[in-house]
């Protein structure tokens, strides 16, 4: 019926894209922080260690005869062991000799700090923690500083630390996949809204332009203002166009009615011949207009309500039957017999006035076309699909013409002396494509046209 | 500069080339490819089996084993890593210091029990206790003593008898002599009340095990304080005149331990030969005169020299310098 939409992106993806791009932004940096504070932690751990170490050293130094002296415990070192096994070195300097330990473990002349100092170094290729300290000794005549540095490789506390990474990774993911899914969940709640309101929309028939009176969420409430404000502007248009049509058939038809029968009358008083010929012209025309008027506002009436098309199920063979018999006195008129050849009901879905109009429509151009003493046959099946097939045996179709005899306002060469507006298979045909079927005409072999309507 | 440290290669060279060992063998098929060379401070006799049992599993392979002592081998190792490529010691404190130092090769595809290694670089083998070995004669018809504190008594009850006649590790030469007199001395003060006994009695000082055992087996000493109970068990020849005591008040247990140098030029054998020494003593150490690495559970409540840190303690300049400075002042007492 219209054109499809141009897409662009999903409100739901995006949105979920945004609330999922979100908690990732917001895991990584979670498990950043966690991990940095962790490391921060571990470190202090390992510090405090260190400068238990360094403390416990300096503590036992001491002068003995003049000579520096540093018998520290076993504790010192063993309070270093980790699971890791990791190295440990230390140095213990007097100002500025080393009296044991690693010379590698060089003494930061600029600071010797009573509390531990802690630093990260290297010391033969392996990165290490050191922690150093330095204590002032008075002996009976001499000042020195005795400083104590200690270093440990930091594999244990590395370890820690991918432990502890691995478990706030877990912990991230976990929270990740956790929000991903409120997320998915919040976006398709708030779809939901739109799409509860579509779904009201589409379940609407035809005819229902009220506005909607559901409560919708605060965001909504702007377009559904804007949709029901379009659709009273589009109910007040519908019915001023069906008022329209209605009052133009008023307008139109009673006064051709009117013209009609006073030519009648007039044809009765005429008594010259020309003067009778020139009435039965006029008359002719006039009924031409009427014919012409009447199919007009038929087909204004079939494309309003093809836009708005209203099924029915109604049972075909029925509606024919009776279109038939409304039309045996004009068929008799002219001498012609219509025959309705349908054995069984034949139900179909569709607006029944549109299909009735369209029906007469072809009845109309069989008996115009027809010759006297002829069989219009009417035949309505449900093989292969529901279709009503009308045979007439008149002069049939001109070939050249066959493809555009629907055409509006478009008429056989042959038709010049019988009255029609061109209106009449377009009617046909405008109801066949809106319940979905086709129009087809053609000539038969023995001669006669034959238009077959199917649904 | 060049002609000088092709001249120092050169000189160090031949000094490792000149080095007088103790011992050294070779074993093993004698071909072009260069032999394992195994620095070690364990008695060829006793490692000899564990050697043959490796070498019959690998066809072609040949190893040069070389012993001298724990303190020489650590001197030996350090200024030429690159020359040894396994070294094996009783010194526990002198391998973990090397260990530390990096001069230990990571075999991280051994799978050893975690008190039994250091870094995956350091395996301990076996498990020796040091013990009181005493000469049976010399104690016909007394008790004889069970722990350092019975020692005490039994000397200080008859000085006479035992004067000259005790014996012990020098620990000034003796890196494991030092690692047991510094255990000991950390364990309790009784240490010292029996080193200010024996001093006074004129304690002999020995640098080996084997020396000890021999001096006591024919009668020249009547104790020997902190000998390694293994080798003193493994003399099947003076068993019946020698006696064992392992202290039951502080035993003091070493692990043998050994690692691949960081520098070796062949770390697949070398790392293949230590799998075998410590998946054979950890077996129990069947067909090998060697103690066994006993399991975990067996050696619950036994103590056992820990593989640490901690064991360079002592090590320190500064704590060898006090340490050996008590030592000496209660050993070594002018009659």
């Amino acid at each position: 019926m219209s054109d499809p939409l141009r897409v662009s992106g999903s409100l739901r993806n995006r949105l979920a894209l945004i609330l999922i791009g979100g908690a990732a932004i917001l895991a990584l940096f979670l498990v950043l922080l966690v991990r940095s504070y962790a490391a921060q932690i571990a470190q202090q751990g390992q510090d405090q260690v260190l400068g238990a170490s360094v403390t416990s050293i300096l503590d036992t130094a001491i002068i003995q005869d003049g000579q520096v002296e540093v018998d520290f415990p076993y504790s010192a070192l063993s309070m270093l062991s980790t699971p890791s096994d990791d190295r440990v070195f230390h140095a213990i300097y007097q100002d500025d000799t080393l009296l044991s330990g690693y010379a590698s473990l060089t003494r930061d002349a600029t600071r010797a700090p009573a509390l531990p100092a802690y630093a990260t170094a290297e010391i033969m290729g392996t990165a290490v923690r050191r922690a150093s300290a330095s204590r002032t000794l008075i002996g009976a005549d001499q000042r020195t500083t005795i400083t104590v540095i200690v270093a440990q490789t930091q594999d244990a506390l590395s370890g820690t630390l991918n432990r502890i990474s691995r478990t706030v990774a877990g912990f991230g993911i976990g929270f990740f996949l956790l929000a991903t899914a409120l997320a998915l969940w919040a976006s398709s709640s708030t779809i939901g809204q739109l799409q509860r309101l579509t779904q009201s929309v589409t379940k609407r028939g035809p005819q229902d332009l009220r506005p909607f009176d559901k409560p919708v969420p605060t965001e909504m409430v702007p377009l559904v203002s804007s949709l029901n404000t379009l659709m009273g502007r589009l109910d007040q248009s519908l019915n001023r166009s069906e008022d329209f049509i209605a009052e133009a058939a008023h307008r139109v038809r009673t006064p051709l009615a009117t013209v009609r029968s006073h030519a009648e009358a007039m044809l009765q008083r005429v008594g010259r011949e020309e003067n009778r010929a020139t009435v039965r012209s006029m008359m002719r025309a006039i009924d031409e207009s009427s014919r012409a008027a009447g199919q007009l506002l038929d087909h204004a009436m079939i494309t309003f309500r093809a836009d708005h098309l209203e099924r029915d199920t109604f049972d075909l063979v029925e509606l024919v039957q009776d279109l038939v018999v409304r039309l045996t006195p004009v068929a008799e008129l002219k001498d012609v017999t219509v025959r309705l050849d349908g054995p069984e009901p034949v139900v179909i879905s569709g607006d029944a006035i549109l299909v009735q109009n369209a029906v007469r429509n072809i009845l109309d151009n069989a008996l115009k076309y027809a010759p006297g003493d002829s069989l219009v046959l009417v035949r309505v099946t449900n093989t292969p699909t529901p279709q009503v097939v009308v045979v007439d045996e008149g002069q049939g179709f001109p070939h050249a013409q066959i493809d555009t005899l629907a055409d509006r306002f478009t008429r056989g060469d042959n038709a010049a002396g019988t009255i029609g507006s061109g209106l009449g298979l377009t009617i046909a045909q405008d109801v066949a494509e809106a319940h979905g079927g086709i129009l087809d005409l053609s000539n038969r072999p023995e001669g006669g046209a034959c238009v077959t309507l199917s649904f | 500069m060049r002609y000088i440290i092709v001249l120092i290669v050169w000189a160090v060279g031949f000094a490792a080339q000149a080095q007088d060992w103790e011992d050294q063998q070779r074993f093993g098929p004698q071909t072009d490819q260069p032999p394992l060379r195994v620095l070690s401070s364990t008695d060829t006799d006793l490692f000899a089996p564990v050697v043959d049992s490796f070498l019959a599993a690998s066809p072609g392979v040949s190893i040069e084993y070389l012993v001298t002592s724990t303190a020489s081998l650590d001197r030996i190792f350090r200024a030429a890593p690159d020359q040894y490529d396994v070294v094996i010691s009783s010194a526990m404190d002198l391998q973990l210091k090397l260990a530390n130092d990096g001069f230990a090769r990571r075999l991280d595809g051994l799978d050893h029990p975690d008190w039994a290694e250091w870094r995956n670089s350091l395996f301990a083998f076996t498990q020796e206790p040091a013990a009181i070995v005493v000469n049976r004669a010399a104690f016909e018809g007394a008790a004889i003593p069970q722990t350092r504190q019975d020692l005490i008594e039994t000397l200080r009850a008859d000085p006479d008898r035992f004067r000259g006649r005790l014996g012990t590790y020098d620990v000034r030469q003796s890196g494991l002599g030092y690692l047991f007199a510094t255990q000991d001395a950390r364990a309790s003060e009784t240490y010292w009340r029996l080193m200010e006994v024996m001093g006074g009695l004129q304690t002999r000082l020995y640098c080996c095990s084997g020396d000890m055992i021999d001096d006591l087996a024919d009668g020249s000493i009547a104790v020997a304080y902190n000998v390694l109970g293994s080798y003193a068990v493994a003399r099947d020849d003076i068993s019946d005149r020698i006696h064992v005591i392992l202290p039951s008040d502080f035993p003091t247990t070493m692990m043998r331990t050994a690692l691949v140098s960081g520098s070796t030029t062949q770390p697949d054998l070398a790392e293949a030969f230590v799998a075998h020494l410590i998946s054979t003593q950890s077996q129990g150490g069947e067909n090998t005169p060697l103690p066994p690495l006993k399991s975990g559970e067996e050696n619950a409540g036994k103590a056992i020299i820990t593989l640490e840190p901690a064991l360079m303690t002592y090590l320190d300049a500064q704590k060898r310098r006090v340490f050996l400075r008590e030592w000496e002042n209660a050993m070594i007492q002018s009659p």
